[in-house]
């Protein structure tokens, strides 16, 4: 089953980008383990705005995932401040936390993270059900999202039925399914062969043309030149960021 | 709210698939309630059975009567100064009722003198021995509260002319004349022949000590007669109101005292007894059997929930990883806390409903053999029982539910 990418052979389109979704200021985060104290982010300061599709890149413990935890408010700032739509994020309390997560943030993860005995619709409907939506809505606004990741026909199926890059799909329809202000991936492709993981971007890159926002972590170059702008982190630290056509 | 009614049906609908899953391992934590759950509904079983079969025996013996004997019920130290009471002899009876017929608004209705002794009744080559047999006059029938299968008690009239004319209990009459009526045959009682006029109902047994089924009234110039010369009787008086026993007992021992001509001062020379008596010794029995499956049920479902903790304890490690993907979706605190609990409250709902089908069963078992043992399994059992369940559940999964629901979501989703 293909997805039958539209924009694959197309150029690429660039759309103008909106409001300003994300705004950090000097965020840093330490973890301490005993006696030591790793510094995990030294001070990152970074905007988001709508209609962007940004890459983060870096070498293995620069501190991307927990940038992207920081973003997805799974995690709070040790300093520094984090907007997000204009609301501070950094004072909210656990149950805000968990409504934006809900509402406003679509994840993906490297290792999918389905339900495992649930069917792909039951894992898709799972945000609404936290968003308090009725079975019927839930249903119908699950199918239609499966089906736009072309899964229309493997609703019923469970994760163990379906193909990595299948379930990377689901996992994708289940963080878009609420539609979030943004969409999260960290290393999206991670699990996938190369083939697999290309079909996923391209994937995103249609999720990207239909108005969605992403931001995808990746250590491989080939999945960061899909995405318009790279910043790249070394050590806790922002060392460049750069727009590409 | 709706959102809290979708998680919670999501949570039932993902707490029976992991169930479902995991069979062996839910169904032998779930044992420790299922023995809990038997014990206290069987213990529930036994005490009311223990109650009805005695509430039973009481409305045959009839609840508002007291009884004048020479011999106080239940234990005395002093045996001595009762010893030397006098007789009590059956026409106090009549002097008893001439002193109510006196006294306006008394709370006293009638005093009847019952003798009794074993006998044994024979018809032909059929015999029943050790048959309570109980001489007394007509009125006695206002005093008991009897069903009769055939015919009746004797009269006045036949008991007054010396008659030999008798009512048999229902085992009696269908050991001698199985299957077919008794009334107008004749029977021997310690070999002297008596005419059967009426047939009690069956009226069952209480814990098998004694059967109201095995009796055999016949008037009491008859049984004087033939069976007893200078014996006890006992005198019971019918009270007008159930609700005033002590005033009525008051009453009854000052006509008794007038009976006997006793000065004031005087020690009652007599003793006036009531069922009371009955049910204050019975009550360490129900005691006894309260306090031993209280043990067992406390104890087993002790074990049943340190069973259920674990297992939720183990079922919150392994999936921690997918609490941390929840609440990456949104699941507040309180959605996995939910989750956890009613996951342990099914286990535990489980075991419960699966030992109150053993109890069921074990009740219907139990009354298959022994028809006269008086246990009911009742609709109150149920709901305690399924109670109990949930309460169990609450209380062993709320520690690793809590400990789900406070999970940092980083901590949970990097978890392998
Ligand atoms: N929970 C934690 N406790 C202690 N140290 C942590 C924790 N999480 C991250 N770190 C440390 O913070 C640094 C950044 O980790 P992070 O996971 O963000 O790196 P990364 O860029 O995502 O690396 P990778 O490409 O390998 O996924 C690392 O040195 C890591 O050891
Ligand atoms: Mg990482």
């Amino acid at each position: 089953m293909s997805p039958a990418p539209s924009t694959s052979a197309a150029p690429r389109a660039t759309r103008a980008p909106g409001a300003t979704v994300i705004e950090i200021d000097g965020v840093t985060k330490l973890y301490k383990m005993g006696a030591e104290t790793v510094h995990a982010l030294r001070g990152v300061s970074l905007n988001v705005r709508r209609n962007e599709y940004l890459a983060i890149m870096g070498p293995s413990g620069s501190g991307k995932s927990t940038l992207m935890n920081m973003l997805g408010c799974l995690d709070t700032p040790t300093s520094g401040r984090y907007f997000f739509g204009g609301k501070n994020v950094s004072t909210m309390t656990d149950d805000e936390l968990a409504d934006i997560r809900n509402r406003e943030i679509g994840f993906v993860f490297q290792t999918f993270n389905l339900l495992p005995r649930s069917t792909a619709l039951a894992n898709v409907e799972l945000p609404l059900v936290y968003a308090g939506l009725g079975s019927t809505a839930r249903r119908e606004k699950a199918g239609l999202t499966l089906a736009n990741v072309g899964l229309g026909d493997r609703m019923g199926h469970k994760p163990n039925e379906l193909s990595g890059g299948q379930r990377q799909r689901v996992a994708i329809a289940r963080a878009l399914v609420n539609n979030p202000s943004i969409l999260l991936a960290d290393e999206p492709t991670g699990n996938l062969d190369s083939r697999t993981g290309e079909e996923i971007m391209q994937l995103l890159e249609e999720l990207y043309a239909q108005g969605n926002t992403i931001i995808v972590v990746t250590h491989e170059e080939d999945i960061a030149r899909h995405a318009r702008r790279i910043v790249r982190l070394r050590d806790g630290l922002i060392e460049s960021d750069v727009s590409q056509a | 709210m709706n959102r809290l009614l979708y998680e919670f049906t999501e949570s039932v609908r993902i707490a029976w698939t992991q169930i479902r899953a995991n069979k062996m391992r839910s169904v032998l934590t779930a044992l420790g309630v299922i023995i809990g759950i038997v014990a206290v509904t069987l213990m529930g079983t036994a005490i009311r059975g223990i109650d009805t079969g005695f509430q039973n025996s009481l409305a045959m013996l009839g609840e508002d009567v007291l009884y004048i004997e020479k011999w106080p019920w239940g234990p005395v130290e002093d045996w001595w100064n009762y010893n030397n009471r006098p007789r009590i002899r059956p026409e106090y009876a009549e002097r008893i009722n001439r002193v109510i017929a006196g006294t306006p608004n008394s709370l006293l209705q009638i005093a009847v003198p019952v003798l009794t002794r074993g006998c044994s009744v024979k018809v032909g080559d059929a015999k029943v021995s050790g048959v309570f047999t109980i001489g007394t006059l007509a009125e006695y029938a206002r005093l008991i509260s009897a069903d009769y299968k055939e015919g009746r008690l004797f009269n006045e009239a036949e008991a007054g002319s010396g008659r030999q004319v008798v009512a048999l209990g229902h085992d009696v009459a269908e050991a001698l004349f199985p299957g077919r009526s008794a009334v107008g045959e004749t029977v021997m009682v310690n070999g002297q022949p008596f005419e059967v006029v009426g047939v009690f109902a069956k009226q069952g047994e209480f814990l098998g000590l004694f059967s109201f089924d095995n009796q055999a009234v016949l008037p009491l110039t008859a049984f004087q007669k033939y069976f007893a010369g200078r014996q006890d009787a006992s005198i019971r008086v019918k009270v007008t109101d159930k609700l005033r026993l002590a005033e009525a007992r008051e009453e009854l021992t000052g006509a008794m005292r007038r009976v006997r001509g006793q000065l004031p001062g005087e020690r009652d020379n007599f003793s006036v007894n009531e069922q009371a008596a009955f049910k204050a010794q019975l009550d360490p029995v129900k005691q006894g059997i309260a306090m031993a499956g209280l043990f067992i049920t406390g104890l087993s479902l002790f074990v049943g929930a340190i069973g259920i903790m674990n297992i939720t304890f183990v079922s919150v490690k392994e999936r921690t990883k997918e609490i941390g993907t929840r609440k990456a979706l949104g699941a507040r605190r309180r959605t996995i806390l939910l989750q956890f609990l009613i996951e342990a409250v099914s286990i535990c709902l489980i075991g419960g409903v699966v030992g109150l089908l053993l109890t069921y069963g074990l009740v219907a078992g139990v009354g298959a053999v022994f028809p006269s043992f008086p246990i009911v399994f009742s609709f109150s059992l149920v709901f305690v029982g399924l109670a109990v369940s949930v309460a169990t559940g609450i209380v062993s999964g709320f520690a690793p539910a809590w400990g789900a629901a406070r999970l940092d979501p980083v901590v949970a989703l990097r978890y392998e």
